[in-house]
């Protein structure tokens, strides 16, 4: 029971992750299927002791970029409303996520995902660094880009007001 | 505008807390005679707030059958169970949530007390981010949460039993018929054990229900639960359960003077 229950603690932060880096429930889902059922295949790889949520982003990185650069190339959302998970649909400042949605989806998919890693996720960046396979000063320089991206995108559509609704 | 330097770093690690504690002071020194910079920082800081406010609610959503399924396919589980028997003791102590040998059906997931243990479990041992809105802005706190939530809504007070307030979030509920809104505030004892109290608009699905204390155990984690006119609640915590149900009277009490 142990081994399922290790891997099941950290699906709920892996469907965050992935939501966040792909936009659309579904297919946010079906990324986290392939993760689980690439760790289960690997699993005799996996060095015991070892970090196992940094390993099973390290194989949702690997599995993101192969469907990304793989023919036919998966398009990240439909330029029409997207459709939003239940769960969030809820959270009244709909139109606030919306944006956010779109402003990650207009960066690129290496600043997302290290943006998305240690903003969303609080990884380190040393952890960033090794679970996207990238040195340190990647990391760094494309965190850089992606917040002052952001940050302009969210400006651009909202008019500055959409980060002041947070707190 | 900043160059790549070790100045933008450093500020970054500030934003995301990852500075040690001398060098921050030193940074933050800094900043109160750099305006722009320090801007930068609090709009990095919102940032990330606004990314856990637009996907954390789905750390709670119930997960799908089919992630479920794609862990328990027959043939390597009995050699995933035992390599990862040491899995779990390297990181017991960190994940916090041991779920039941068999994981709970769809129906299961949506009761009051499996989604509050779940809340709980998801977010007590959080560092950064226990709360969205912490104790310090309790007035903004009771005025959020009321409204999201339909009813004037004020945390219980519990520094009598031990326990200080650090804040409260909002989450999306499953299985009540309110709007889905729930709230979770959180308490810390003196050694850091912590305490969620979970109230869902309309648990009973009647809305005029009023039930006696109950108790439920999810892993390690015990829940006293009842109805109350148009709430259900639910106070979580790994404490003992004499413990929990001292905390649960005092909060009930409370929250009917």
């Amino acid at each position: 029971m142990f081994g399922r229950d290790a891997i099941v603690t950290e699906i709920p932060r892996l469907r965050r992750y992935a939501q966040a880096l792909v936009g659309d429930a579904a297919r946010a889902d079906d990324l986290v299927q392939d993760t689980l059922e690439r760790a289960l295949n690997k699993w005799l790889l996996w060095r015991r002791g070892s970090d196992l949520r940094a390993w099973l982003f390290t194989i949702m990185h690997n599995v993101f970029v192969n469907q990304i650069r793989t023919p036919p190339l998966v398009e990240f959302r439909a330029d029409e409303a997207m459709p939003e998970a239940q769960t969030r649909a809820t959270q009244a400042d709909g139109l606030a996520l919306r944006d956010l949605d779109r402003a990650l989806a207009e960066l690129s998919a290496d600043q997302r995902e290290v943006l998305l890693l240690i903003g969303l996720e609080e990884m380190s960046y040393a952890e960033a660094s090794q679970v996207l396979g990238v040195p340190l000063g990647t990391v760094m320089s494309r965190l850089s880009r992606a917040r002052v991206r952001l940050g302009a995108l969210l400006d651009g559509q909202t008019g500055g007001a959409s980060l002041k609704v947070v707190k | 505008m900043i160059s790549h330097s070790v100045e933008e770093q450093e500020l970054h690690g500030l934003s995301d807390g990852r500075l040690i504690a001398s060098r921050r002071t030193e940074v933050e020194i800094w900043l109160a005679s750099h305006p722009h910079e320090a801007a930068q920082v609090e709009a990095w800081r919102a940032q990330n707030a606004f990314l856990h406010r637009a996907y954390d609610p789905i750390l709670v959503a119930p997960l799908p059958a089919r992630l479920l399924d794609a862990i328990r396919r027959p043939g390597r589980f009995s050699l995933l169970r035992a390599a990862a028997a040491l899995a779990w003791l390297a990181l017991g102590g960190i994940v916090g949530f041991q779920v039941r040998g068999e994981y709970p059906s769809t129906e299961r997931q949506t009761t009051l007390p499996y989604q509050a243990a779940l809340a709980h479990a998801v977010f007590s041992p959080e560092v950064r981010h226990p709360v969205e809105v912490d104790a310090t802005q309790e007035a903004h706190l009771i005025a959020w949460l009321s409204k999201r939530l339909g009813a004037t809504l004020k945390p219980p007070h519990l520094e009598a039993a031990g326990y200080a307030l650090l804040g409260g979030r909002l989450l999306t509920g499953e299985g009540g018929s309110g709007n889905g809104a729930v709230a979770q505030f959180m308490y810390q004892d003196g050694r850091g054990a912590r305490l969620t109290l979970y109230v869902r608009n309309d648990a009973s699905g009647n809305g005029s229900g009023e039930t006696a204390f109950r108790f439920a155990r999810e892993g390690n984690i015990g829940v006293f639960y009842w109805l109350d006119g148009r709430f259900g609640y639910a106070l979580s915590g790994s404490a003992e359960k004499a413990e929990l149900l001292r905390v649960a009277t005092i909060v009930y009490r409370q929250l009917n003077p």
